[in-house]
């Protein structure tokens, strides 16, 4: 019993990881229909930006917010600059250069950080909830602080004229600027958020982890992965998602003998899978019936 | 004579000098890539790719043969170090091993890394009948001299220091529950069979507990989590530095206190111990043959005040940490002394007997009393290695210098 | 939404049949085709006389990865079936290859066959699920394929005959032995893929592939069989990318896990795209890029030589954003209006 209650609970950590990562994709796919392939490695990108600025001094939470602005400029930079000359270019360009901004990223970061893992200092104190020896203080405060975010967001979508401008301008660009909404800068706008949502995953996922600039490889597939379960299209859902697929892994590799450890990359292939074939919206997701 | 016959005699006369010139300028043997003046090695690293960290080792030693052509290289002829990236992807080594020997037309291969990736040109760079000396990795297969003549290892296996870890148990805690945390790969499974040879049929019955990771893992929180379960009190961490890291600090927390068995492949210092926590890292045991550049027993020794030196001049911006930088200083080193060994004599077949008649070198960056040796049966280099406890901020030896010979 | 939209790669050719209103010099463009055809493969045949072995040995695995590319098109570029996983089909084809060599000694012709089968069946069953999924989803779970590919290698169970970790060493047989004989192999079987290929799409069942992408409702609606085609379209691209494998297996002479990661799988996508969509000898120049383009930027600096390839990926794409075939297209097309 008190295994299982570990395996939860640690999964509910992990998950919190997958969480994180799942909101990002689910907030860029919003924003501007694809899925960014680069979206991990700018996240850990801006992490090593914001241990840096730590590095040399500055307080945490000023690093953490000069952090988020740098990385919301970046992503509207790169939309604007990277992106703007290929708008009309076909779906599978757009893809390659997601690779590239991926290959990029990645081997800058290591150029310039190189690729012993460093530790990332967390801004929960140090003393478990309770006392408890299952889950530390800092995995529960990163569950938070995603539930926040995730409400943050779900608000602007919901509850704001740029938020709705933005869903208008993914949706049907076109109808969007017939109505005035100025497609490209909500692209960007988009942009920016992700990034900066990504951002903050990177930060509350590197105390975990250790950063380095290979972190969020594995993490990349378990975000897709709770985004897809939990529903594209919810970034509620998408959270929701993440913390099944943290929880899920962990059982399936504890308690059924012939998956182990060796297996739980392919639990999550499965996962999806199944979730695709029964549901393929997601759980939470909107279901878009066309009718010929 | 006619014209044409004084052509003749004179053509003849002038091949007949060149040739002979040509010979007895040769006060050196040579294979392609040696000459009077230069000496190609060729080396691949994962430059790029997940095992990126590891890259630090080719830029040591690319550093270091700088040192040593700056002091008028080796019997007067320069080193060429070519290294090429291979990414850690076999077919790339593959491709970049070929371009070395057939386009760079190298003398030998020095130090490229990885297992699978050696695996791959095994058969290859045997079959081309060049030196593939001192691999950087410490799989087993690689000191099988009536196999593969031209292939040679370096570091003490994994095998080895699987054995020093198995009989440590045997000998300190013969009633305990062994849980394994191992990499699923060559490197992992290597140390878990060295226990098993140090253990022999008692493994079964001691080993409890085996847990397998993929580097592709974000943790491996939820398999230290099986292992406490299992009721092992005795924690074996195969894991690379990240996730041997990830393990110290959840064993910390769990509140678990089993035997910390630490593999030396992660026992660096700022690789592992401080981003895990000084304070969580106390009593872990480990088996290592280098001196570890942070360890304040270390400061002063010769040989590290050395090698500080030579990381002001040669590589001011590397990372004095690092333990990976002395490492590569240090088998640079051993090749250094082959080479001399050599002399003029640089033909392939030479290189590999000088390699394999190293006595009693004492290779710089090692453990006082670790020394290199080979012979024509043993293609092991460094055979031994020292207990250490890490206690306050630093490893402590303990016991005896252990000689694992693994070819037996 | 537009998930639909989103696989319909613009640029792709639309017109099946050459058309025959355009002519260039005086000649139709089906027989400026054949022509370049002609130059091509003779040009294929004299190079490795001139240049070294390690080069030829370069060109043999460009060759490799061109099949492996035209089994791709076929997925992604004709139907439209947007794949990430294509590595885990390559994988299978060379294990196959290398376990027959290994635990039965079968003779290579025959293992390239039953490679080929395994394979296409391996894409057929993957394919049916696949149906439900679409663009996006569809990617993630071959995306998700990719990477499970490297673990389900390793697996315990199937160690005894994959080799586990360790990896298997594959011996050539004696007729391969040597990169001048391996180079003009893989060139006649590159020779049949493109045929193959171009046979496939030309056909009423590529004109069924072509128009599943392009249109689904009005396709089905005009009774072709979707799950069928789509099922037999993953089997069938699977099939030509398994067989690369083998090749490779030959090539390298060596197989194990790690050989066979995602990376591969985002290689292959590159390549495709670089080369064009929907274009069969658009895959050689892909091939040719995803090998030799990696090299260049190691040259240009080591330490950053993945952010050089990146920016030279950016590059391509800006310069020919439809490919290489696009760019080719267009480039014609400009030179004949200037002859008008």
């Amino acid at each position: 019993m008190d295994l299982l209650i570990q395996q939860v609970l640690g999964g509910l950590a992990t998950g919190g990881i997958y969480a994180c990562l799942a909101l990002a994709v689910v907030m860029i796919y919003q924003a501007i229909d694809h899925f960014n392939f680069a979206q991990g490695e700018m996240a850990t990108f801006s992490t090593f930006v914001c241990w840096q600025l730590i590095f040399w001094g500055m307080d945490y939470w000023l690093a953490f917010a000069l952090t988020l602005i740098l990385s919301f400029v970046a992503g509207v930079v790169i939309e604007r600059v990277v992106f703007k000359p290929i708008h009309d270019a076909p779906v599978m360009s757009h893809v390659i250069v997601f690779i590239a901004l991926f290959s990029v990223f990645n081997s800058v970061s290591g150029f310039i950080w190189d690729f012993t893992i460093k530790e990332m200092p967390s801004p929960f104190p140090k003393e478990p909830l309770f006392g408890n020896t299952y889950i530390g203080m800092h995995e529960t405060g990163m569950v938070f602080v995603t539930v926040i975010m995730l409400c943050l967001i779900f608000a602007f979508f919901r509850y704001t004229k740029i938020g709705l401008a933005m869903r208008a301008a993914a949706a049907n660009p076109d109808s969007a600027r017939l109505v005035g909404v100025n497609v490209g800068w909500m692209l960007a706008l988009g942009w920016g958020l992700a990034a900066a949502v990504g951002a903050v995953g990177g930060i509350m996922i590197a105390p975990m982890v250790f950063l380095d600039p290979n972190m969020m490889l594995g993490i990349l597939l378990y975000g897709f992965a709770g985004a897809v379960v939990g529903g594209l299209t919810s970034p509620g859902g998408a959270v929701v998602g993440g913390f099944m697929v943290g929880v899920i892994e962990n059982l399936m590799g504890t308690f059924v003998p012939f998956i182990g450890t060796q297996l739980k990359l392919s639990v999550a292939l499965l996962l999806i899978v199944i979730v695709l074939l029964v549901r393929p919206a997601g759980l939470f997701g909107r279901v878009v019936v066309s009718r010929v | 004579m006619t014209r044409f016959k004084k052509l003749i005699v004179g053509a003849t006369a002038m091949t007949a000098l060149a040739l002979t010139a040509g010979a007895a300028n040769a006060a050196g043997k040579y294979d392609e890539g040696a000459s009077d003046t230069e000496i190609k090695i060729g080396n691949t690293n994962p430059y790029s790719g997940p095992a990126s960290s590891y890259a630090v080792i080719g830029k040591s030693i690319d550093a270091y043969f700088k040192e040593i052509n700056d002091r008028g290289g080796i019997n007067g002829r320069k080193l060429n170090f070519i290294s090429l990236d291979d990414g850690y992807s076999p077919p790339k080594t593959k491709e970049q091993f070929r371009r070395l020997v057939e386009k760079e037309k190298v003398l030998f291969i020095f130090q490229s890394l990885g297992t699978p990736t050696n695996s791959a040109v095994h058969k290859y760079i045997n079959r081309k009948k060049v030196p593939h000396l001192f691999v950087a990795t410490g799989a087993t297969k690689w000191g099988d001299p009536e196999n593969y003549p031209w292939t040679m290892g370096y570091q003490p296996n994994y095998q080895t220091a699987g054995k020093i870890f198995g009989n440590y148990v045997l000998q300190n805690k013969p009633k305990g529950k062994i849980g394994i945390l191992y990499q699923n790969d060559d490197y992992g499974k290597d140390y878990v069979i060295g226990m098993q040879l140090a253990l022999g049929d008692k493994f079964d019955k001691m080993v409890i507990a085996q847990q397998s990771y993929e580097t592709t893992d974000p943790t491996v929180d939820s398999q230290v989590v099986n292992l406490r379960a299992s009721g092992a009190d005795v924690f074996y961490n195969v894991a690379i530095p990240k996730f041997a890291a990830q393990g110290i600090k959840k064993v910390h927390d769990m509140g678990w206190k089993p035997l910390h068995l630490l593999n030396d492949v992660s026992a660096s210092i700022p690789s592992t111990i401080k981003p895990a926590g000084f304070e969580k890292s106390q009593g872990i045991l480990t088996a290592g043959y280098m001196m570890d550049p942070n360890d304040p027993q270390w400061t002063d020794h010769e040989e590290m005040v050395a090698w500080r030196a030579f990381m002001a001049k040669y590589q001011p911006k590397g990372d004095l940490s690092n333990l990976n930088n002395v490492y590569g200083w240090a088998v640079a080193h051993l090749m250094e002394q082959v080479l001399i060994q050599a002399g003029d004599d640089l033909t392939r077949a030479n290189i590999m007997k000088q390699a394999a008649s190293v006595k009693d070198f004492r290779v710089p960056g090692l453990l006082p009393g670790i020394n290199a040796n080979t012979s024509a049966t043993d293609f092991y280099p460094l055979e031994q290695m020292q207990m250490q406890r890490f206690e306050g901020e630093g490893w402590v030896r303990f016991g005896e210098i252990i000689s694992a010979g693994s070819g037996s | 939404m537009s998930s639909i939209e989103m696989i319909t790669p613009a640029g792709a050719p639309r017109d099946v049949n050459p058309s025959e209103a355009y002519s260039l010099f005086g000649m139709k463009i089906s027989t400026l085709n054949k022509l370049g055809i002609l130059v091509f493969v003779i040009v294929a045949l004299i190079v490795p006389l001139v240049v070294e072995s390690y080069t030829i040995f370069q060109f043999t695995r460009a060759g490799i990865l061109a099949i492996a590319i035209v089994g791709l098109n076929l997925l992604t570029g004709i139907n439209g079936q947007f794949s990430l996983g294509h590595s885990a089909f390559f994988a299978l084809g060379a294990y196959v290859t290398a376990i027959m060599i290994d635990q039965w000694e079968v003779a290579y012709i025959g293992t390239l066959v039953v490679s080929g089968v395994i394979c296409f069946i391996a894409g057929f069953l993957f394919g049916l699920p696949a149906l439900r999924l679409e663009g996006l989803y569809l990617a993630l779970a071959t995306f998700a394929l990719a990477i499970a590919t490297p673990q389900l290698l390793k697996y315990d169970l199937f160690e005894h005959w994959t080799g586990g970790v360790q990896g298997l060493d594959v011996f050539p047989p004696d007729w391969l032995d040597g990169d001048l004989n391996l180079y003009y192999f893989v060139f006649v079987m590159l020779m049949i893929a493109f045929a193959t290929s171009y046979c496939l799409v030309h056909s009423r069942t590529g004109r069924a592939m072509i128009a599943l992408r392009d249109n689904p409702l009005s396709a089905q609606t005009m009774g072709v069989n979707a799950p069928l085609y789509k099922s037999v379209t993953f089997g069938v691209s699977a099939l030509f990318t398994g067989v690369a494998g083998s090749l490779d297996a030959i090539a390298i002479q060596y197989v194990a896990p790690d050989s066979f990661t995602f990376a591969l799988a985002i290689s292959l996508l590159v390549g495709l795209v670089i080369g064009g969509m929907g274009s069969i000898p658009g895959a050689l120049f892909g091939g040719i890029f995803i090998l030799f383009i990696p090299n260049l930027a190691e040259e240009v600096s080591k330490g950053l030589s993945w952010a050089v390839y990146g920016a030279f990926l950016i590059l391509a794409v800006y310069v020919m954003p439809t490919g290489s075939a696009g760019l080719m297209r267009m480039a014609i097309g400009r030179f004949k209006k200037r002859i008008e």
